[in-house]
C-alpha cells in the first residue's frame, strides 16, 4: 500500500489538469504519528500533499454527502461501499464522482499500537507485513496483523466495489474468515448477562458523538438525539439515555453499515460499538442474504417493499 | 513556603489517613488509560502516568449536575417549588493532578467567578477541593504548556506540588489549604530547603527543556477580530472536522453547559450538562434559525473563543493550557497548535483570495 501514493498523485494531477473534476478529497500528512488528515486538493500543483499509508482509516465517503461539486475521491473497499450507499440514498450522484479506487490491506489501529508501546510513540515505519514503532527509549516491530483495526482483520471487501480508476492491482480478498465470532458470543449470553455486557461496554461514553459523526451513514440533518421540539432523549449521563443513543443509532444503520470501523476508530474512550452494528449486519446476511453497499442497483432490504415477501404481516 | 519530604512508602499511609476527613480522587489505570476517580478505602492512586485521557475538570464541574429538584404532585406541599439539590460538604482532595490541569481551573474560574455573576456550584466545589499536583517530568510530544502560560512544574492553582525525586517526593506546600492537608496526612518531615529548591529547579529546567512543541500567541491580541473571523484559512482548517464533541469534552478549559429539566412521574430534576460549541443544537434558536449553522462557523468559534475572544476579554493569555488532549484524541487530526499559529501570524494584507 505504501507504493500507491505516486500513482494516486499522478491520477489526481491528471483529473485536476483535465478539469474532469473540481477537487480531490484525500489525505494529507498528519501532525502526529498514526494520523492523517482528510483534505481537499483543488490545484494540480498541490497533489504532492496527498499521502497514503495504513493510517488512512477515516472513511472519506463521510465528506461527500450533499456536496455539489464534481469530486475525485480516494476510496478503499469500505469507502467505496459507503459511496454506493450514498448514491442509492441520493446523497451524491454517480456522475459527480471520479472514484480513485485503492485496494486495501488493512488500516492500523492507533489505539492498539499505542497500548502495545513501551512509551509514547514518536515515529511509525511500516513495511508490507510489519510495523515498527519508535519512542524516546524504545523500538519494536510487530506483524501488521497484530496491530490492524479489528474490522480490517476479517474484512471481506478490501477491493473497491465501484471505481473509475484503480491506483494499484486488486488484492486477494480474505475468504476464510469468520466475521461473527464476537456477535455469537454475545448472542449466547442470558438477558441479564447481555444487559451487564452492554452497560459495561458503554460505561465510559461521554456522549461526544464522535462515533456518529465519523459514520458516513449518519447524515441526518437533525439526529434523533438532537431533536429539541419535542426532545426525544435525555441529555445527561443517564445510562438509559446513553444506551438509547447507541442502540437506536445502530438500528438506523441496519442493512447499510459496511463495518468500515470509523465509529470505533473515532471514539476517544475506546468503546467497541461495532458489536451492535455487526449483529445487525449478521441478521441482514442471515435473513435477507444481504451485504451493504455492493451495488448501486439494489436498495437495502429494510428500505424496500416486495410483494413476494415471505412475511404475511407486511402484505 | 515550606518544602517537606515524603518517603514514597509514606505517601500511601498519609493518603489513608486523609480518607478520614477528605474524599480522595486520583489517577487510576483502567484498561489502557488513566482516569481520575474516587479512591476507595483500600485504593491508592497510580502516579506512574503522563496524563489522564479525560481532563479532571469533572471533579469540580461534573458532566451532569443536579441543580434543583421539584415535585409536580399537586397534593404535595412543595408542588412546583424548585429546591436546591443537596450537596456534600465533605472536603475533596485531588492527588496527582498535573500542573496544566490545575492551571486550567484558574482560567475557567474567570468565567464562573465573574464580577457580575458567581456560579455557586462551581465555586463551592472548587473552594472545598484541595489540589495536590504532581510535577510533570516526562511530557508528551503534543504538550505545549510552556508557551500557553503554564508549565510542567507550574504552581498556579495548586495547593501542593509534589516532585518525584526517586525514593522520595518533595512537597512544596503552596497554600493554607495545602498546609492543612499535609498536616492531616501526617507529612511533616521538612526537607533541607536550599538543596530541595535546587533539586526542584534542576528537574524543572530539564522538564521544560523536554517540551518539544510550542505555539505562537504574541500577535493574537493585536489582530483585528473581524479580519481574523473572515480569514480564508478557516475553510481548509474546518474541512476534516466531523463536529463531534471530543475536543471540547476532553478539554480542561471548555466550560459550556446546557440546562435541562427531566421529569420522571411527578418527580423532576433540573440539571446542567456539558454542552459543546461543535454541536448545531448549541446555538439553535427557538425560531429554528441557527446563527452557527455550518461546520466552518462552529470550528471557527471554538478556536476564536479560546485564542482570540478570551485573550481580548481577560487580557491574560489564551483559554488553553497546552495539555494537548484535543490533539491526541481528535479523530481527524485537527491540531490546535497549527491553527493557533495560523491565527497568530495571519495578515489580511498578504493573503490571497481563496480559490472558489
Amino acid at each position: 500500500m505504501l507504493g500507491y501514493i505516486d500513482k494516486i498523485r499522478e491520477i489526481a494531477k491528471g483529473i485536476l489538469e483535465d478539469k474532469k473534476i473540481d477537487m480531490v478529497i484525500g489525505f494529507r500528512q498528519g501532525s502526529v504519528p498514526m494520523m492523517n488528515e482528510p483534505c481537499i486538493i483543488r490545484h494540480p500543483d498541490d497533489v504532492e500533499n496527498l499521502v497514503w499509508d495504513s493510517h488512512c482509516g477515516i472513511n472519506l465517503a463521510n465528506y461527500l454527502a450533499g456536496r455539489t461539486e464534481k469530486i475525485g475521491v480516494i476510496a478503499k473497499g469500505c469507502d467505496s461501499r459507503n459511496i454506493v450507499n450514498h448514491i442509492i440514498e441520493n446523497k451524491i450522484s454517480r456522475e459527480q464522482l471520479y472514484i480513485i479506487g485503492v485496494p486495501c490491506k488493512g488500516m492500523i489501529d492507533r489505539h492498539k499500537l499505542a497500548d502495545m508501546a513501551a512509551g509514547e510513540i514518536v515515529a511509525v515505519d511500516e513495511s508490507t507485513d510489519s510495523v515498527m514503532i519508535k519512542g524516546a527509549d524504545f523500538e519494536s516491530t510487530s506483524p501488521k496483523d497484530d496491530v490492524m483495526q479489528k474490522n480490517c482483520l476479517n474484512c471481506t471487501h478490501r477491493n473497491p466495489v465501484i471505481y473509475d480508476i484503480l491506483a494499484a492491482d486488486l488484492v486477494e480478498e480474505q475468504t476464510d474468515t469468520d466475521r461473527y465470532v464476537d456477535v455469537r458470543q454475545i448472542e449466547e449470553l442470558s438477558v441479564e448477562a447481555k444487559q451487564r455486557h452492554f452497560t459495561d461496554l458503554f460505561s465510559a461514553c461521554i456522549r461526544c458523538y464522535a462515533c456518529r459523526n465519523a459514520c458516513p451513514l449518519c447524515y441526518c440533518p437533525t439526529c434523533f438525539v438532537d431533536e429539541s421540539r419535542p426532545q426525544w432523549v435525555g441529555k445527561g449521563q443517564d445510562t438509559i439515555d446513553i444506551h438509547t443513543f447507541h442502540f437506536l443509532r445502530a438500528f438506523h444503520c441496519a442493512g447499510r453499515c459496511t463495518d468500515c470501523g470509523a465509529c470505533e476508530r473515532a471514539c476517544p474512550v475506546g468503546i467497541n460499538m461495532r458489536t451492535l452494528t455487526k449483529k445487525l449486519e449478521k441478521d441482514c446476511a442471515e435473513l435477507y442474504n444481504w451485504e451493504a453497499g455492493l451495488t448501486i442497483d439494489t436498495r437495502p432490504p429494510l428500505d424496500m417493499f416486495d410483494v413476494s415477501d415471505s412475511n404475511a404481516f407486511i402484505k | 513556603m515550606e518544602i517537606i519530604k515524603i518517603k514514597k512508602d509514606h505517601l500511601a499511609t498519609g493518603l489513608d489517613a486523609l480518607k478520614k476527613s477528605y474524599q480522595l480522587f486520583g489517577p487510576v489505570k483502567k484498561d489502557s488509560c488513566h482516569e481520575f476517580k474516587r479512591l476507595e478505602q483500600d485504593e491508592q492512586p497510580d502516579l506512574n502516568f503522563t496524563n489522564t485521557r479525560l481532563s479532571p475538570k469533572a471533579l469540580i464541574y461534573p458532566q451532569s449536575e443536579t441543580m434543583f429538584t421539584y415535585s409536580l404532585d399537586e397534593n404535595a406541599e412543595d408542588a412546583h417549588i424548585l429546591k436546591e439539590a443537596v450537596k456534600t460538604d465533605v472536603p475533596k482532595a485531588v492527588i496527582g493532578i498535573r500542573p496544566c490541569d490545575a492551571d486550567a481551573f484558574l482560567l475557567v474560574k474567570r468565567n464562573f467567578d465573574a464580577p457580575d455573576y458567581k456560579d455557586p456550584y462551581w465555586l463551592n466545589a472548587y473552594a472545598k477541593t484541595t489540589l495536590v499536583g504532581l510535577a510533570c517530568e516526562n511530557p508528551h510530544k503534543t504538550c505545549f504548556c510552556t508557551t500557553s502560560g503554564s508549565g510542567p512544574f507550574s504552581e498556579q492553582g495548586l495547593d501542593i506540588l509534589l516532585v518525584d525525586i526517586g525514593d522520595d517526593y518533595l512537597a512544596k506546600v503552596l497554600t493554607d489549604k495545602g498546609a492543612a492537608l499535609a498536616k492531616a496526612a501526617g507529612w511533616d518531615t521538612p526537607a533541607d530547603s536550599d538543596s530541595a529548591t535546587e533539586d526542584i529547579e534542576c528537574l524543572k529546567a530539564a522538564a521544560e527543556e523536554s517540551i518539544s512543541s510550542s505555539v505562537d500567541t504574541d500577535h493574537l491580541k493585536e489582530l483585528d477580530t473581524t479580519a481574523l473571523h473572515q480569514a480564508p484559512f478557516w475553510e481548509d482548517a474546518a474541512f476534516a472536522c466531523i463536529n463531534c464533541g471530543t475536543c471540547t469534552y476532553l478539554c480542561p478549559t471548555c466550560w459550556c453547559f446546557d440546562i435541562q429539566d427531566e421529569t420522571c412521574g411527578a418527580k423532576g430534576t433540573r440539571m446542567r450538562n456539558w454542552d459543546s460549541c461543535m454541536f448545531p443544537l448549541f446555538t439553535m434558536h427557538g425560531t429554528g434559525h441557527n446563527p452557527r449553522g455550518t461546520k466552518k462557523q462552529r470550528v471557527r468559534q471554538r478556536f476564536m473563543h479560546k485564542l482570540k475572544y478570551y485573550v481580548d476579554k481577560y487580557e491574560n493569555g489564551t483559554l488553553c493550557t497546552g495539555c494537548g488532549r484535543c490533539i491526541r484524541a481528535c479523530p481527524v487530526n485537527i491540531d490546535i497548535r497549527k491553527i493557533c499559529n495560523q491565527m497568530n501570524h495571519y495578515n489580511p494584507d498578504t493573503v490571497e483570495e481563496p480559490a472558489s
